[in-house]
């Protein structure tokens, strides 16, 4: 029995002796399988490369010299497999998590990280709903919709038009977006000539378009998805109708390119949450730094991840612990200089003066508008 | 005025393809008395085995003109939807042909699922780009009003069709045997027809028309999917009841007017209910029409032409 105690004794000296360097998991949770895989890689690479960074700078909490360990889970860009994953993350006793990509796997998984205790910070999730579920520790370090709709209405009365016709698609994203767009519009001076509806599943939108030309529009908003933004810039053509086209993120895709064929032109815009990499006041150095690393190219996520897992870091170090307990409220309070331009947060968790970028259709693909 | 004339072009544009499948299922009922659920899938199946046809012929006689090629696409889908619309009956329909209503019933929407499932499998979930071989620029606009030729293309076919099916079923030995079945298929058995090879070109000829309906439907919009036949199936069959379901003139009848209202529906709701309604309500106009004939004529307008079966 004597000697139990006594080798239990050696055993927890050892133990300890390993622990004088304090080892601080963080999680992240993307889809690494699949179609996506790349863009979920992306996030991880950003949050390595962060946590590299801080290991080798060395950070002190609370009178204990930290490591940081990334603990990485696939949600397969899958609403059920990201609770999954989120549960597991939670288990294995990560302070922190940044992800995921997809807002459908942002949001139902925000849930069990609210109930864990532990903080998230997406960086790629743009519903609105991720942050307004009153949880204290969900935040984003991308622009969301509301950021997006405002930008897309603002970019179009001031740049493409006053006459403003405003067709959506009747769903969560389509609708709520269009809502946004329509108070930029008015705020921006300028005027709703039309506001249209169609749904996600439609193909035919002559009606609706030769209703919109009775009211002879500068410019028309999509808020909806490139399935049905493609046909919609066809059928613009097709009725000798001669605007300007602007949509959101839903729209900003290859897909839309390949199904509008020769009816897109220079008059074709849409829009992004973020900054290319190149306009980012970081984004050159962290470009070098990042290839040196993992000799792969940013995809578009990887910024993001970098400055929320700096975020959760930076936290830690303002609440002297890496207890989600007691750092989680600083997170809201951080105010540095990342990649992507200042991280500081809003009250609801939303990055302040979220970026959306404007892309105008160019020589076969979409470039960044001046 | 100019709007409500390219409404109206618009509207028949749309409705003369609705009339075109709302033949199909005003054909089947009126034979079998049955609605045959799978028919927008078969429309479904026809725009997409062209799709891939003319892929092929632009891959090895990429110097055959634009509209051989399309009439190649064509007639390869057509041949094939006339197989599966035989297969279709073959196997789904002809077993269940003396049992209680529901069955068959049950058995279309049961290969409106497979026909979905299948092509989601071959095709895949994403939108495909159809080639429009039939040009979408807008001539030279007339009063106001700009239509391209693949719209004018759209309804001279599909007139040219209609015409052709009434004839069929008027003038010839196969279309006074499809009527003799409708009417009442044991009698006619009795009288020496084969009322197995009616059933089975009735869905051939349905079949047929879903398919040339399915081609017309990609050109026009420049996009097939896996599941583009729903909406038009679903409005087709709309249309048939509206015509009066199991006459053909109705069908026709029914899906002009049906393009046209939810066309003219679209533009105008808003004005009309003094904004209280706009066009997210576009599709109820086609149902409350609906309604509306059906309360006062519950046979649809036509009515259903084919003797009373007690």
């Amino acid at each position: 029995m004597k000697h139990t105690l006594v080798a239990l004794a050696v055993l927890g000296l050892g133990a300890s002796a390993v622990q004088a360097q304090e080892v601080v998991k963080l999680g992240t949770a993307a889809p690494l399988t699949g179609t996506q895989s790349h863009l979920g890689k992306d996030i991880e690479n950003g949050v390595r490369l962060a946590i590299e960074e801080y290991n080798a700078k060395g950070v002190t909490l609370g009178g204990k010299k930290v490591k940081f360990e990334v603990q990485a889970e696939d949600d397969q860009a899958d609403p059920k497999t990201a609770t999954t994953v989120a549960q597991r993350l939670v288990d294995s006793g990560v302070k922190g998590v940044i992800g995921h990509l997809n807002s459908g796997a942002s949001i139902p998984a925000s849930r069990i990280y609210n109930e864990g205790g532990i903080p998230q910070v997406s960086p790629a999730s743009t519903n609105p709903k991720l942050t307004q579920q009153n949880f204290k520790a969900t935040f984003r370090t991308i622009a969301n919709d509301v950021q997006q709709g405002l930008a897309i209405g603002k970019y179009a009365a001031t740049k493409l038009g006053t006459k403003i016709a405003l067709i959506d698609d009747r769903t969560a994203y389509g609708q709520g977006l269009a809502d946004e767009v329509e108070k930029a519009v008015k705020a921006s001076g300028g005027k709703l000539v039309a506001r249209e509806f169609t749904s996600d599943k439609a193909t035919d939108f002559l009606s609706i378009l030769t209703r919109i030309k009775a009211q002879s529009p500068d410019v028309i908003v999509y808020s909806g998805m490139d399935t049905q933004a493609g046909p919609m810039l066809k059928q613009i053509k097709q009725l000798g109708l001669n605007v300007k086209f602007i949509t959101g993120d839903g729209g900003c895709t290859g897909e839309v390119i390949k199904l509008a064929g020769d009816a897109i032109t220079g008059n074709t815009f849409c829009t992004q949450p973020g900054l290319p990499l190149d306009k980012m006041p970081g984004g050159k150095n962290f470009n070098e730094r990042f290839k040196k690393r993992f000799n792969a190219d940013v995809q578009i996520y990887a910024p993001y991840a970098y400055d929320a897992t700096s975020a959760i870091i930076e936290a830690m170090k303002a609440a002297n612990s890496s207890d989600p307990a007691k750092y989680a409220a600083s997170i809201g309070k951080v105010n540095f200089p990342g990649v992507i331009g200042t991280v500081a947060f809003d009250a609801k968790g939303d990055i302040k003066d979220g970026a959306v970028t404007v892309y105008q259709f160019k020589a076969g693909k979409w470039e960044a508008a001046q | 005025m100019e709007t409500l004339l390219q409404q109206t072009v618009n509207g028949l544009v749309v409705g003369s393809v609705y009339a075109l499948v709302a033949l199909g299922y005003t054909m089947v009922y009126g034979i079998l008395g049955l609605i045959n659920f799978a028919h927008g899938d078969v429309l479904m199946i026809g725009a997409l085995v062209a799709l891939e046809a003319i892929r092929l012929i632009q891959l090895y006689a990429p110097d055959l003109g634009l509209i051989p090629t399309l009439l190649g696409g064509l007639g390869v889908s057509v041949i094939v939807c006339m197989a599966l619309g035989y297969t279709i009956e073959r196997t789904a329909y002809r077993r269940l042909r003396n049992a209680p209503r529901l069955a068959p019933l049950i058995t279309a929407i049961g290969v409106s699922f497979l026909l979905q499932t299948l092509a989601m499998i071959i095709w895949g979930r994403n939108y495909h780009t159809f080639p429009q071989l039939v040009s979408t620029t807008p001539l030279e606009p007339v009063a106001g009003v700009f239509i391209t030729p693949v719209q004018i293309a759209i309804l001279v076919v599909s007139a040219t069709l209609m015409v052709a099916l009434l004839l069929l079923v008027n003038k010839t030995r196969l279309g006074r045997a499809m009527r003799a079945t409708a009417e009442n298929h044991k009698v006619a058995s009795l009288m020496g027809v084969d009322t197995n090879k009616i059933i089975a070109a009735t869905f051939i000829i349905g079949s047929a028309l879903a398919a040339v309906a399915g081609v017309m439907f990609s050109s026009n919009y420049g996009i097939a999917h896996y599941a583009m036949g729903f909406m038009p199936g679903l409005k087709a069959f709309t249309a048939a009841v509206l015509g009066g379901i199991g006459n053909l003139g109705g069908a026709m009848l029914g899906g002009l007017l049906l393009g046209l209202v939810e066309s003219i529906g679209a533009g105008y709701i808003e004005d009309m209910s003094f904004g209280f309604l706009n066009s997210s309500y576009q599709d109820i106009f086609a149902f409350v029409i609906l309604g509306i004939v059906l309360i006062f004529r519950p046979t649809g307008l036509l009515g259903e032409r084919v003797a009373d079966r007690a």
